[in-house]
């Protein structure tokens, strides 16, 4: 009796998988009158406030791609958020749990094999944060000390190039997560801590005393972000491109990220200081979803 | 599921590049080096915890059935009361974050002492009770039997009781020892760059999740196992025929 219960629970687990993976999602939301929304809790574009409210620029942005995609089929969607971590991001817009995921994620050839990114909408820096009074403006500057990075992020690959080409060498140490690795530099167990420019921004801006903290260097790799859909799905990602042309087109895109990257943001009202950069204007003039492999400098 | 990407633990790790005979040379690493690396810190950290546990655990738990000496007993149940109730994370952010900012000179502590003195006096808050246990279970007439021979407390601890109790509790001191390794994975929290660490960093890196994962629960499996088999090899080795049996049946 266990056993067929088992089994047949199995059965039904692979049916649905293989349901969610056929399926086009335009029908599957227009049937259910429901969208999954993949979002995130820490990082600057995409956070929470607590007590299951999410905000940060993917996150709205995301919310009016889905206003769009509610005008296509002709009557509105209810919105599950569903937080996802690094780890299982990729796996759950596979699987069919998230139908569309807006937040922090590195859109690189790796992961295109597995899920299809719509148009890139923010160009992500990754710089290093120092403390004001340490005297570190450069990569050189950084030969004998410790380096705080997070893990299950690029920017520890990133380092360890940047390592070997410049011939410098510093000591690595690795957080759990980026307010640890905040900790580390905070603490002054690490002299620098290198990350995503606008996360950086974020601790800082969260931190104590934000005066006491500066990003500094040159950028060590520009990694284009966007949203992530399942794969084989080409009019699920046509209708979710054309919604974030219009957005651009009409500028609304700029405004909202007035909003949320210049203008003072909750929870503590405090501004990221994070302008449009001129890699994310040139993202949005051309839009195109190139993978972060094709802006490695040659 | 059937196209598994072994080779992830042949690339390199500065460009991904399949590395001929798996191991690189020079400043050069590979995900297996890597990998090996990792283990080594794990078994560093796990088997220094242990020593600290056993040599602690031992000392707080014999305190904490001497005859006569009412304030050694309540330093021992206090330390075991502390350590035992404090979650293990917990009192691995202690060590390393707040107790150097009351004790300036443990900031130029490495992070390793400060993990191992965390993981290590935690379980011995635990191999305390265990002692503790052992102790107790002997009849009561094995210490007056002692002290009718003469012997100093000291002597009729180390020749009559000790050995007679660490035989009993062979068996849970060996879960306590694997469990130091399972329990090492809290090391990551505080940048040591240990198994957990490798599994969350080179997964990402490699996008091959399942296999690191699985490299990495294979390393974890051995590490326990070994340190099983050498106890048991301990706990057979002294066996006495007959002893422990008998004093189970000695009544009070």
């Amino acid at each position: 009796m266990k056993f067929k219960l088992v089994a047949l629970s199995v059965a039904m687990l692979a049916t649905s998988v293989a349901f969610a993976q056929n399926t086009d999602t335009l029908a599957k939301i227009k049937a259910s009158g429901t969208i999954s929304l993949g979002v995130r809790d820490s990082s600057a574009l995409a956070y929470t406030l607590g007590n299951g409210k999410y905000v940060g620029f993917h996150t709205e942005m995301a919310e009016r791609i889905i206003d769009d995609l509610g005008k296509k089929i002709g009557k509105p969607l209810t919105v599950n958020h569903t937080l996802v971590t690094s780890q299982n991001r990729v796996p759950l817009v596979q699987n069919g749990t998230v139908d569309i995921e807006c937040g922090s994620t590195t859109n690189n050839v790796a992961r295109a094999k597995d899920v299809a990114f719509a148009y890139n909408t923010y160009m992500e820096v990754v710089r290093m944060a120092v403390k004001t009074n340490s005297g570190i403006k450069d990569l050189k500057d950084l030969n004998g000390k410790t380096v705080a990075t997070t893990t299950g992020t690029t920017s520890v690959q990133i380092l360890r190039r940047n390592e070997r080409a410049h011939g410098i060498d510093f000591k690595e140490v690795t957080g759990k997560d980026h307010a640890d690795s905040f900790l580390l530099l905070e603490a002054g167990r690490a002299d620098a801590f290198v990350m995503d420019a606008s996360i950086l921004a974020a601790n800082i801006a969260k931190s104590k005393n934000p005066k006491d903290f500066a990003i500094v260097g040159p950028e060590l790799s520009v990694e284009p972000i966007a949203c992530m859909v399942r794969k084989d799905d080409p009019k699920f990602l046509a209708a979710v491109d054309e919604s974030i042309a219009r957005q651009v087109k009409d500028g609304s895109l700029a405004k909202l990220y007035d909003k949320w990257m210049v203008q003072p943001v909750p929870p503590n009202n405090v501004s990221l200081n994070l302008p449009l950069s001129d890699a994310t204007k040139a993202a949005w003039a051309n839009l195109n979803n190139k993978p972060a492999e094709d802006f490695i400098k040659k | 599921m059937a196209n598994w990407r072994w080779e992830v633990f042949c690339q390199n790790t500065i460009d991904n590049e399949l590395v001929a005979g798996c191991f690189a040379s020079g400043r050069d690493q590979t995900y297996l080096q890597w990998m090996l690396q990792a283990w080594g810190w794990t078994v560093s950290v796990s088997l220094s915890a242990l020593l600290l546990a056993l040599v602690v655990g031992s000392i707080v738990g014999t305190l904490r059935t001497l005859p006569d000496s009412p304030w050694l007993v309540r330093f021992g149940n206090a330390w075991v009361e502390l350590f035992r109730n404090i979650p293990l994370l917990v009192q691995i952010f202690l060590w390393y974050f707040v107790l150097p900012k009351l004790i300036p000179p443990m900031k130029s502590f490495p992070p390793f002492i400060l993990v191992v003195c965390a993981l290590g006096f935690f379980t011995s808050s635990r191999i305390a009770e265990q002692l503790r246990s052992g102790l107790m279970a002997l009849p009561r007439g094995q210490r007056y039997a002692g002290m009718a021979l003469g012997l100093t407390t000291a002597q009729y601890y180390r020749y009559v009781l000790l050995p007679m109790a660490y035989r009993i509790i062979m068996p849970p001191l060996t879960s306590e020892s694997m469990n130091i390794f399972k329990n090492s994975a809290v090391a990551f929290a505080v940048s040591i760059p240990e198994l957990t660490q490798f599994y969350l960093q080179a997964g990402e890196e490699t996008s091959a999740q399942i296999e690191i994962y699985i490299g990495v629960v294979v390393l974890y499996v051995i590490s326990a196992m070994t340190i099983n088999r050498i106890m048991t090899f301990i706990e057979r080795k002294i066996r006495v025929p007959g002893l422990v049996v008998a004093t189970g049946s000695g009544g009070h």
